[in-house]
């Protein structure tokens, strides 16, 4: 046994740190084990980083090589993003009033006029709506179920917890498929009513699992104490158990938005023009010949910058969001 | 709380919806519960399982979703047969198989390790544990776009910083045949290692300082109190993570769409991947229905038997 030739070291070492846990271990190894953390957390923001200076830099910046570290920060990946622009002939462009604005100027430097808006900004407004829509929903009527289910004895309680949470494992296609024919002849396709619900039901598993969690701490006593003071049921759930749920039912909230904000398989599939979310709208981003680096990097950046900004808000919950609940450290 | 004068005001404040309100506040316990959980499991009938009934229907039909006037046959199992007798299905299954066992491999070892690490709460541990997580809350899809950004071959940043190491010249990570199930391993790992680490984080920290202690009482080497100590308590958290990573990686779908969308070929084209190809593409809802429901059933019985095992782990 190998642990056998290295129990003969050990005392040496650690004969006088019997009193330390190994977490309190010596300052090289931890500042070795620090050293090494480090060092992964800022190789694996490479990535991240790099596509917001991408989003700063000119179609041509983006496709040099070597890979331009510092250049001239420059807002045409943000002005791309956001219009629509044709090229013209120079005789024509000689032939335009002055510009009016920086951008319309940044565009013509390049030979080119403003068409009109992008559907950025609308698939970014579908975004929000369709995010915050289902968000309420789920929290609404996760924190209801998650009440009964803390409180209550439910007939069949395990088994309906069990089926909420199964709903997660189908592949989206697969349910995509009954989606697509039910919406179709409900007249709900690509429609941001039909996105909220579908949102909503995918939604409920992690709502009431959490929420369950959470209402399984708050103490039973107090609600109890104010039905002996008079209050009815309802009552004691607005006026006792509501207030004391808040931060879980805002953490809650938080992981329902940032999944129906990241969903894209749903979203591809049962949208087109109307109520297309930002993610299936991305990548089809095309600036003249492939696709336009700079606009796509800006698109990142604007929507994964309310996802990190939640994350770091979230960081001490992250744990039980992620594991449905189940763990809470 | 004191509920004393709260409820006097409402009382005098709703007098004219007295009946109503005396109605809705007289409800019992079972009333409760019925009103709180009925709607749930509605959205939940109407948007998850009413769906699943119907693509199990459909699994048994010709269906055609870009056909809806044409006559629908009950073509019994046919479909099934179809697909469990189709070479390529194995060749898709063999991707999912290859990209679920590495992603799953290596977020393990790096979860785990990070998390050894991290627990030894060297001076701002907590900072950089928050940058680590980063990246497993953003949009697969959208991470998968800005890594094809990245793995551009010849103007790519991946290329070039594995080239200032060593010399291979450019790494084609998304168009070779060798690379692309690599390149959809490494991102994923990149995005979920820290989910790993995390949950494995919460496994070191729920070990008792004195197990140790005693354990290092007892004469226990270093070694030793790792594999008997550490790893078995850390045991049960880390299925948990391959658990529900695991699940998610069998349906992946969205993050190698946009990185490879399958390809080269079908290199890369996991079975979700198929699915929405068969079902969306060439519009073979009867046949795509079919392959869902082996999908999902073979999805649902594997979590079956591993939270099983998961239990036993935690009994011991």
């Amino acid at each position: 046994m190998k642990a056998e030739t290295g129990a003969a070291a050990t005392p040496a070492t650690g004969g006088k740190a019997v009193a330390h846990s190994v977490a309190e271990s010596s300052p090289g190894l931890r500042w070795l084990a620090g050293l090494v953390v480090v060092v992964y957390a800022l190789v694996t923001m490479i990535p991240l980083v790099w596509i917001l200076l991408t989003g700063f830099k000119t179609p041509q910046d983006s496709i040099s090589y070597p890979p331009k570290v510092v250049f001239e920060p420059s807002l045409e990946g943000y002005v791309n993003l956001f219009t629509n622009r044709s090229r013209q002939t120079p005789e024509y462009m000689a032939s335009l009033p002055p510009p009016e604005t920086w951008y319309d100027k940044l565009v013509r430097s390049r030979n080119m006029v403003i068409t009109g808006p992008s559907r950025f900004k609308d698939r970014y407004v579908n975004s929000v709506i369709i995010g915050f829509g289902s968000t309420f929903l789920a929290v609404f009527l996760g924190t209801l179920t998650a009440y009964a289910f803390s409180r209550f004895r439910v007939p069949l309680q395990d088994d309906l917890l069990f089926f909420i949470l199964s709903t997660r494992m189908m592949p989206p296609i697969a349910v995509a498929i009954p989606i697509f024919l039910m919406f179709r002849e409900l007249g709900l396709s690509d429609t941001h009513l039909g996105m909220i619900l579908l949102y909503t039901a995918v939604n409920m598993s992690l709502s009431v699992w959490l929420l369950k969690g959470f209402m399984d701490e708050i103490p039973r006593e107090y609600e109890e104490a104010a039905m002996v003071d008079g209050y009815t049921r309802l009552q004691a759930f607005f006026k006792v158990v509501l207030p004391q749920a808040t931060t879980g039912i805002a953490a809650t909230a938080i992981f329902c938005l940032i999944f129906a904000w990241n969903e894209y398989a749903f979203a591809l599939l049962l949208t087109s023009g109307n109520a297309q979310t930002a993610p299936p709208f991305i990548p089809i981003i095309i600036g003249e010949g492939g696709l336009d680096w700079p606009a796509v990097a800006a698109g990142t950046t604007l929507f994964l910058l309310p996802v990190l900004i939640f994350t770091v808000m979230l960081r001490s919950h992250l744990l039980r969001g992620i594991t449905f609940g189940a763990v809470r450290k | 709380m004191n509920p004393g004068p709260d409820r006097t005001v409402r009382a005098g404040a709703s007098a004219p919806a007295r009946p109503l309100a005396r109605r809705v506040r007289g409800l019992s316990d079972r009333a409760v519960v019925w009103l709180f959980v009925t709607p749930t499991i509605l959205v939940l009938l109407a948007i998850n399982i009413f769906p699943l009934l119907w693509t199990i229907w459909l699994s048994f039909t010709n269906y055609r979703a870009n056909r809806p006037n044409a006559e629908v046959e009950w073509v019994g199992l046919r479909n099934y047969e179809r697909i469990l007798n189709k070479e390529d299905i194995w060749e898709y299954l063999q991707a999912t198989a290859h990209f679920l066992s590495w992603t799953m491999i290596l977020q393990v070892i790096i979860g785990f390790g990070l998390a050894l690490l991290i627990n030894r709460q060297f001076r701002g541990h907590s900072f950089w544990t928050t940058v680590i997580l980063l990246p497993m809350m953003l949009s697969p899809a959208v991470v998968g776009v800005f890594w094809t950004y990245l793995f551009q071959p010849q103007t790519g940043i991946f290329s070039y910083i594995v080239n200032v190491f060593v010399d291979v010249g450019p790494l084609d990570m998304i168009g070779s045949v060798d690379l692309a199930p690599w390149a959809i391993v490494m991102v994923d790992t990149w995005m979920w290692a820290p989910y790993v680490m995390l949950i494995c984080l919460a496994g070191l920290r729920s070990i008792p300082d004195y197990v140790y202690e005693a354990a290092e009482v007892d004469g226990a080497s270093a070694w030793r109190r790792f594999w008997s100590i550490t790893v078995p308590m850390v045991l049960p958290f880390l299925m948990l993570a391959v658990l529900f990573r695991a699940i998610e990686n069998f349906k992946m779908f969205d993050m190698v769409v946009e990185l490879t969308s399958g390809g080269p070929g079908s290199t890369t084209e996991l079975a979700s991947i198929n699915l929405k190809r068969e079902a969306f593409e060439k519009w073979r809802t009867g046949y795509s229905s079919a392959f869902a429901v082996i999908l999902f059933v073979t999805v649902f019985g594997a979590a079956n038997v591993y939270v099983k095992a998961m239990n036993a782990v935690k009994r011991r």
